[in-house]
């Protein structure tokens, strides 16, 4: 038995300086739908929970003058699909905050936790990634900004140092003819951890994709990026063969781990269907198409 | 509502429960509900090896932390002895081994096997002080798979025991060295050499399962109390409080009329509690505290340190003539016991074969012992894995030869005075009523349908189960009011209480609303064996059918006093008392007897003969992802034979529920392994049952067959609903791709591979293969 403490800081600034008292016993605290889970059963030795929910800078959500947005780091997902303006523009990130947990799991489990957490499979990096989303940290030695594709180190591990936190991300605003999508495999069709999960996000020019992202999870020590993927997309037309060259791009990147979740073929071969998946969707999205979320 | 059943009067009625609005409103006690003044809380310290010997334990720094009050290890335990112990499920049981289950002596044979146990102010304290004792383990080789624990090299879990120790049915075993097969069963009738001869077909299939768990919500749990004066109070859910008495008795080597077990409401067992894990230890731990103890078990605890279904090996071969008619079996079965003796697999033999009148079969099943958690029962023990490899191989001749599967069933279907494997004949039973309502049904009539990016397929499955029967006590109290109390030695798992009541209710000729249903304890009703095998509306009814009819014959004799008549001139019709124009109704009866001490209690303790076997048949439409290996279960109906539905809502319920937990089986329950035996996936996130979203609405379709030996033709329907959904998915699964899946769970990475197996062969052979209809 050991005590644990609760700080409520209002200010970023008091948030850095717990921190870089308490080093690593102190964590930040937003829904704590991992964080506490994680203590509970004594696979984190946290014992100073710094709340982020007191912080403005931290519970912000807006659409800027310049159309891109900011997510603040603490943000629940409820409010992130509720937000018909913010919604509109990442239809990507919406698909995995609306398959986070149940409804009321998503009124407390916040994105940038997600992020923070830094689990291979964690359901929003891959939608941030595909919409070029920019990690907004602040620590004892000033701000410094880090694309949400080099955020994650390892599973479990980032960027952030013991004196840091994630104030917010900033996601630029999608270029005209956009669309996005994001969906998991999982083996039951709730309550359950993504084997595999693929976003993609396309621009397109007529029937022409002028830019793509792709990102895939639970394959890699971290969420992939997986930039040829794009690439190879750029200038094809929007269809199958098309999608087929991304996807198997994507399946070559893919270097998963055989587990109680998946095995090592099985994940490779859904790295291949998510992706086509995630690109019929996205392609969809960016003609004007319903495309419902889903696994 | 009326009766569905014209014969009865509250027979097959939906009365509102009498546990209902306890439940709902959650003022129901539970067993983690439990609290004493003065309490302490329990943990217990679990080896982190699946195979290891126990060097030392030293317990020094735990006992000097401030709030522990007590630890023990198996040193607290009694020497065992060497006899064996009563009541286990699946046999006989040496009570050495039983002990050494409890808590290691010299080794530790699965990961999660308790190894010592503390006593504290609270849970966090007893947590902590579990760190602080110091175990010094010498690891062992592991063997994990049945096929490779049977070789003569294998690692021995148990280096005293040798095949048939325990017991055997049919044949000798020689005793050669120690081996990990505990015991060995075989059935055999006829002469299966000339049987194979006489086929035009033979067909064969080998099949695996992996370990599952009951995946009951409330975890286990035990209250207990050593008193001063040498009593011992336990209070916890089981699935039978004398059963718990009984193993506590043997256990500490105690004085059964020295303790007392107060059965507490209980949040699901299938099977799993009708044996102990945290009593006795709760009661060691209160005897060296001389405080009231309290343990629960953590869900990684369940699925670590209780006892999960067997998974195992089959193997089966069928013989058939171009007609389709089976001329012979031979099956042999490999069950998990895990890390003691006592896996079902005797049962597996009695019934896997029991939906066929078979003239020349044989079926062996070895007992094995692996370094996994010793295997408990879980709704109809044996069942599924036998009917999973059968019933796959009997739908595979169907297809390859062109049978329609219930045709089939129904050509070879097993009736009265066919012989049961045992040799015992079957009395009257409902297989070929129970088939033709199958082949009548919406389901089974309707067309396939589809959808987008899908296979769909259709599979059908059947079932025998035997169902147990026991000792059963029931007490009727006469009360002024009119109204009866029930005393029933029962513990209500799946509604018994009300289904029970209703039979006493029949009886009496009153409303099921005039009859309060008690689950007492061990002090206060004679002895009554565990709910389970399917048992208690059958053998408890019975026993409250009993207590009834001498409560009535008591107020009879009453009246007949008050009237000044022999007891012989007082009629009884259903709640009325008639004597030459006099007419007295139950209420009006009870009044009139009110204070006559010897007219106001009926009592019965039974062991009934006749127990009637169930048949059923499941229907499984299935949608499968050919690019993910996805199964969803979209359409399921559910056929039983319940002999008289007495209370129709649970009996639907009990189909219900085996069906989910079958589809789960199936599709996505299994115990992952790393190679030294450690269970990976120990928590409800990765142990994957199903939820309401991955199963469908389930049609279920009563048929009645009365079982002729019970006063009102009951029959156990509780487990054998678990059984056909295995085959019937895995048949779905393959009449949607044509991929036979022979290991379960069929999840997606073993469909997908099966699948991306069969493209390679076969480019475009996406069609069903024959159809079934």
């Amino acid at each position: 038995m050991h005590a644990i403490s609760y700080a409520a800081p209002t200010t970023v600034a008091d948030a850095v300086s717990i921190l870089a008292e308490h080093g690593a016993n102190a964590r930040m605290l937003a829904g704590g739908t991992d964080l506490i889970v994680q203590v509970r059963e004594k696979l984190r030795d946290t014992t100073v929970f710094v709340d982020a929910k007191h912080i403005p800078d931290l519970m912000q959500l807006s659409v800027n003058a310049d159309g891109s947005a900011t997510l603040g780091a603490a943000v629940p997902c409820h409010q992130i699909y509720g937000d018909d303006a913010f919604a509109g523009q990442y239809p990507a990130l919406v698909d995995a905050c609306q398959i986070i947990g149940s409804t009321g799991i998503q009124g407390r489990a916040s994105v940038g936790g997600n992020l923070c957490n830094s689990g291979p499979a964690g359901d929003t990096i891959p939608p941030l990634i595909v919409h070029g989303a920019v990690a907004n940290i602040a620590g004892a030695n000033g701000e410094r900004t880090v694309a949400v594709e080099d955020f994650c180190t390892g599973p479990s591990q980032n960027v952030l140092g013991a004196d840091e936190l994630l104030v917010s991300l900033t996601l630029p605003k999608p270029a005209a003819g956009s669309g996005s999508h994001y969906l998991r495999f999982i083996p039951r069709n709730e309550m359950d951890i993504a084997e595999v999960g693929a976003g993609a996000s396309v621009t397109l020019d007529g029937d022409t994709i002028s830019a793509a992202r792709v990102s895939i999870g639970a394959v890699a020590p971290t969420p992939l990026f997986v930039a040829e993927a794009g690439e190879a997309l750029i200038g094809q037309t929007a269809g199958e063969a098309a999608y087929e060259v991304a996807a198997n791009i994507a399946r070559e990147a893919a270097t998963p781990i055989n587990d109680m979740r998946g095995t090592i073929a099985h994940r490779k071969h859904l790295s291949f269907v998510l992706t086509q998946r995630a690109l019929r969707g996205a392609v969809a999205r960016a003609r004007g198409m319903e495309v419902g979320h889903g696994h | 509502m009326a009766g569905a059943n014209a014969t009865y009067k509250v027979i097959g009625t939906r009365p509102v429960r009498h546990d209902g609005v306890d439940k709902v409103t959650g003022r129901a006690i539970y067993g983690v509900d439990a609290h004493m003044p003065g309490m302490l809380w329990g943990a217990v310290l679990r080896s982190p090896h699946a195979h290891a010997r126990i060097l030392s334990i030293d317990a020094t720094r735990a006992e000097a932390l401030e709030g522990v009050h007590a630890v023990m290890t198996a040193a607290d335990l009694p020497d065992p002895g060497t006899g064996l112990a009563e009541g286990h499920e699946s046999g006989l049981q040496s009570m050495r081994y039983k002990s050494a289950g409890l808590m290691a002596r010299d080794k530790v044979l699965f990961e999660g096997h308790p190894v010592a146990a503390v006593a504290a102010t609270n849970k966090h304290l007893a947590e902590q002080a579990l760190e602080l004792i110091d175990v010094d383990y010498e690891r062992l080789p592991v063997v994990l798979d049945v096929r490779e624990a049977m070789q003569p090299d294998a690692p021995l879990l148990l280096d005293d025991l040798h095949t048939g120790d325990l017991f055997t049915i049919g044949g000798s075993d020689a005793t050669g060295g120690p081996s990990n097969i505990a015991s060995r069963t075989t059935y055999e009738e006829g002469d299966i050499g000339a049987g194979f001869a006489a086929a035009d077909r033979v067909f064969e299939g080998e099949y695996t399962l992996s370990m599952v768990h009951q995946g009951y919500i409330e975890p286990h749990n035990a209250l207990a109390h050593w008193s001063a004066d040498g009593h011992l109070r336990v209070e916890c859910s089981s699935q039978g409080q004398f059963g718990i008495r009984r193993e506590l008795a043997d256990h500490l080597q105690w004085p059964i009329s020295k303790i007392t077990v107060q059965p507490l409401e209980i949040g699901g067992g299938f099977g799993g509690k009708t044996t102990i894990y945290l009593e006795p230890l709760a009661a060691v731990l209160s005897r060296k505290s001389g405080r009231p103890v309290k343990l629960t078990m953590s869900r990684s605890e369940i699925l670590r340190g209780t006892g999960p279904a067997s998974g195992g090996y089959v193997q089966v071969k069928i013989g058939v003539t171009h007609e389709g008619q089976i001329t012979a079996v031979r099956a042999k079965v490999a069950l998990e016991a895990g890390a003691f003796p006592g896996s079902h697999v005797n049962i597996t033999c009695l019934c896997a074969l029991g939906c066929f009148k078979l003239d020349n079969f044989r079926i062996d099943g070895f007992d094995v012992l692996v370094n996994k958690p010793s295997s408990h029962a879980y709704r109809a023990p044996g069942g599924p894995q036998g009917g999973f490899a059968v019933d796959s191989l009997v739908d595979e001749i169907c297809s390859e030869m062109g049978f329609d599967p219930l045709a089939f069933r129904a050509l070879n279907a097993s009736e009265e005075g066919d012989l049961r494997a045992n040799g015992t004949r079957l009395n009257r039973v409902g297989n070929r009523e129970v088939i033709d309502a199958a082949r009548a049904s919406d389901h089974w009539r309707s067309p396939l349908g589809s959808a987008p990016g899908r296979k769909r397929g259709r599979g059908v499955a059947s079932a025998f189960w035997i169902n147990a029967t026991g000792m059963s006590t029931a007490v009727a109290q006469l009360n002024a009011d009119g109204t009866v109390t029930l005393h029933e030695g029962s513990v209500d798992i799946g509604g018994t209480r009300t289904s029970v009541a209703m039979q006493a209710a029949e009886t009496l000729g009153i409303p099921v609303e005039d009859v309060d249903p008690i689950v007492p304890d061990t002090d206060s009703i004679a002895h009554t064996h565990v709910t389970g095998g399917s048992r208690v509306t059958f053998a408890t009814g019975w026993a409250a059918i009993e207590a009834a009819r001498d409560l009535r014959q008591r107020m009879v004799n009453g009246l007949a006093d008050h009237w000044d008549v022999s007891s012989n001139s007082v009629v009884v019709e259903g709640g009325l008392f008639r004597q030459n124009g006099d007419t007295v109704s139950f209420k009006e009866a009870a009044r009139i007897l009110d204070g006559d001490e010897l007219r106001l209690v009926g009592s019965a303790t039974v062991l009934p003969q006749g127990v009637g076997n169930a048949f059923a048949v499941h229907i499984a439409d299935v949608d499968v992802d050919p690019e993910t290996g996805k199964v969803d279960v979209v359409r399921y109906t559910a056929v039983q034979d319940a002999g008289t539905a007495i209370y129709p809502p649970y009996v639907e319920g009990q189909m219900e529920g085996g069906v989910a937990q079958g589809i789960g089986w199936a599709l996505t329950e299994e115990y992952v392994f790393d190679d030294e035996g450690r269970m990976r996936n120990v928590s409800l996130l990765d142990y994957r049952m199903p939820t309401t979203l991955d199963v469908p609405m389930i049609e279920t379709i009563i048929v009645e067959v009365p079982n002729p030996e019970h006063p009102y033709g009951v029959r156990g329907v509780g487990e054998i609903p678990i059984v056909p959904p295995l085959a019937a998915i895995a048949n779905a699964i393959a009449d949607a791709t044509g991929v036979r899946i022979r290991h379960l769970p069929a999840s997606p990475p073993r469909v997908q591979a099966a699948i991306a197996a069969r493209q390679a062969v076969h480019p475009t052979a996406w069609r069903r293969r024959a159809p079934l209809a």
